[in-house]
C-alpha cells in the first residue's frame, strides 16, 4: 500500500509519513500539488493521497479536481488533511471528488480512524 | 513510573465497590493514564494522589471513579455495527414494527454521547418517513452525560471516525466546536444509570452495549445480561463490542453473524430476514465525487476490536474488500 503525502510543510509531512508507516504504509512525498502531479504522471502508483489545502504552486482543491477529472487515477483515494475547518469549505473538497477530510489538528488515532472508512484498514497481526 | 501493586488494589477496591467493574492486574496502566491528570491538578504525585484516596472527599472519590469508567470513544467504533443495523436489523424492525410507528434503542454505557449520535445518524437516514425512533442513553457518570446533553464536539473529537459526509450532513460549526443537529438531538434522551440496578423502562428494540462488559467479573456479566434480556423485545437485537460475547456468559442468547460482525438475540426468537439491498463494500474511489450519495464510509468500514487503553500491537494495512 503505497500513500502520497502532499503539504508544504515538512513537519507535517514527516508527521503524516511518518503515521501512515507506523500503519505499514510506503510513503512519497511532495510540496505541493503541481509536484503531486508530476509524481502521479510519471506513472508512480499509489493507494492514497493525503493533501494540504493551502500550498503555493498548486492548491491542494484543485490537485483533486485534476486528479478526479484523469480516469487513469481514479483509484487513488483522496483525503484532504487541512486547516481549512468551514463547513462549505468540507463541502466543497467532497463535491471536488475528496473521500475523506481530516482537520488539523489531529491525532495518529484519527489517521487510522479515516484509513478504516476508506477501507484501507490497519488489521492486527495473529499474535 | 510504574503504579505500586497496594496502590493499584486501592484504586481497583475502590472501582469495584463504587461501580463493580473489576480491574485485574495488568490494568496499572488504565489506572496510571487515567488518574495521573488528577494527580496533577491536585499538584502531587500519583503514588501520593492515591494514597491520599483513603481519607479523599466524597466528591474525590466520585472523580476517580468516573475517571477509572470513563471508556474512550468515537463515532460508528468499528464501523461494522452500524452496518449490520442499516443493511439489516433497522429494515428488519420497521417491517416488524409497522402497527407501532416507532424503534426504542437503548445505547447503555454511552459515554460523551458519540454512540446514540451516531446510532440517531445510522436513524435518521434509514427509517421511513412513517416510523420515528427514541433513544434512551445511559452512562454511570453526570460529568460525561452532561457533556453528551452538549451535543458539542472538538475538531479533535469530531475527527475520530466521523466522516466528512456526515459531519456536514449532520452536524454545524459553533465557534471552534461542532454542535449536533437539533433533529437528531431530539431523537436521544440521556438519563444516569448504573448497570448494577433496573435497566431504563423496556421494551426495547435494540440494545447497544459494547466495550463496557470486559471490565465486569462473570457474574456480574451475567446480571446484566440477563436484564437486558427482560428489557429487550423477542425478537430484538443486542450490539456487544467486538472483543465480547454472551457464549459461555448466559445462554439466553444466540449469536447471529451479519457480514463480519456478530449480534445477539434472545433465544428462540421468531425472527424474519429482510433481504436488504446490497451496497458496495467499500469507498473505491471509482464512483463520482461522493459528495452525491449516502451512505458509505463509516458503515462500510471494519475495525479489528480494540479498547480503550489497548492499542492493537503490530498493524499492517490491508486492501479493502472492493479494491
Amino acid at each position: 500500500m503505497r500513500a502520497l503525502v502532499i503539504d508544504d510543510s515538512r513537519t507535517m509531512r514527516r508527521i503524516v509519513a511518518g503515521t501512515l508507516e507506523g500503519l505499514g504504509f510506503e510513503t512519497l512525498q511532495a510540496e505541493h500539488g503541481q509536484e503531486a502531479l508530476d509524481h502521479l504522471e510519471a506513472g508512480e502508483q499509489v493507494d492514497l493521497a493525503c493533501i494540504d489545502w493551502n500550498m503555493p504552486v498548486m492548491d491542494g482543491l484543485t490537485f483533486v479536481t485534476k486528479v478526479r477529472a484523469n480516469p487513469q487515477w481514479r483509484n487513488v483515494t483522496l483525503m484532504m488533511v487541512t486547516t481549512e475547518s468551514e463547513h462549505g469549505q468540507i463541502v466543497r473538497a467532497l463535491a471536488a471528488g475528496a473521500h475523506e477530510y481530516l482537520i488539523k489538528p489531529f491525532t495518529p488515532d484519527a489517521i487510522r480512524d479515516k484509513l478504516d472508512l476508506l477501507g484501507l484498514v490497519p488489521v492486527e497481526e495473529p499474535a | 513510573m510504574t503504579l505500586s501493586a497496594t496502590s493499584f488494589q486501592l484504586v481497583a477496591d475502590l472501582v469495584r465497590r463504587r461501580s463493580a467493574i473489576q480491574l485485574t492486574p495488568g490494568k496499572e496502566y488504565l489506572v496510571e493514564s487515567r488518574l495521573l491528570p488528577l494527580a496533577r491538578d491536585a499538584g502531587v504525585d500519583l503514588e501520593t494522589f492515591v494514597a491520599g484516596l483513603r481519607t479523599a472527599r466524597p466528591d474525590v472519590l466520585t472523580e476517580v471513579v468516573e475517571a477509572m469508567t470513563t471508556n474512550e470513544t468515537s463515532w460508528f467504533r468499528d464501523g461494522a455495527p452500524y452496518q449490520a443495523m442499516r443493511r439489516t436489523e433497522i429494515p428488519r424492525l420497521v417491517e416488524a414494527r409497522r402497527g407501532v410507528g416507532r424503534l426504542r434503542v437503548w445505547s447503555a454505557a454511552c459515554s460523551t454521547g458519540q454512540e446514540p449520535y451516531s446510532l440517531a445518524m445510522c436513524l435518521s437516514e434509514t427509517l421511513p418517513p412513517a416510523m420515528s425512533a427514541e433513544i434512551v442513553a445511559t452512562d454511570l457518570s453526570e460529568q460525561v452525560l452532561e457533556r453528551a446533553r452538549s451535543a458539542r464536539y472538538t475538531q479533535l473529537e469530531v475527527n475520530r471516525g466521523m466522516p466528512a459526509q456526515m459531519l456536514v450532513q449532520h452536524l454545524r460549526r459553533v465557534g471552534t466546536e461542532w454542535e449536533i443537529a437539533d433533529e437528531l438531538r431530539r431523537m436521544v434522551t440521556f438519563r444516569a444509570h448504573n448497570l448494577l440496578d433496573t435497566p431504563p423502562p423496556g421494551p426495547f428494540d435494540v440494545v447497544f452495549l459494547r466495550n463496557v462488559l470486559i471490565y465486569f467479573d462473570l457474574a456480574t456479566k451475567r446480571g446484566i445480561l440477563d436484564r437486558v434480556l427482560r428489557v429487550l423485545r423477542p425478537d430484538g437485537v443486542l450490539v456487544l463490542g467486538a472483543a465480547e460475547t454472551t457464549l459461555g456468559v448466559h445462554d439466553g442468547w444466540e449469536r447471529v453473524t451479519i457480514d463480519r460482525t456478530s449480534v445477539y438475540r434472545p433465544l428462540g426468537a421468531a425472527v424474519t430476514t429482510i433481504p436488504a439491498p446490497r451496497e458496495p463494500l467499500a469507498a473505491t474511489g471509482t464512483d463520482g465525487p461522493p459528495g452525491t450519495s449516502l451512505p458509505r464510509g463509516p458503515l462500510t468500514a471494519h475495525r479489528t476490536g480494540h479498547h480503550a487503553g489497548t492499542p492493537p500491537t503490530a498493524v499492517r494495512p490491508t486492501g479493502g474488500a472492493a479494491r
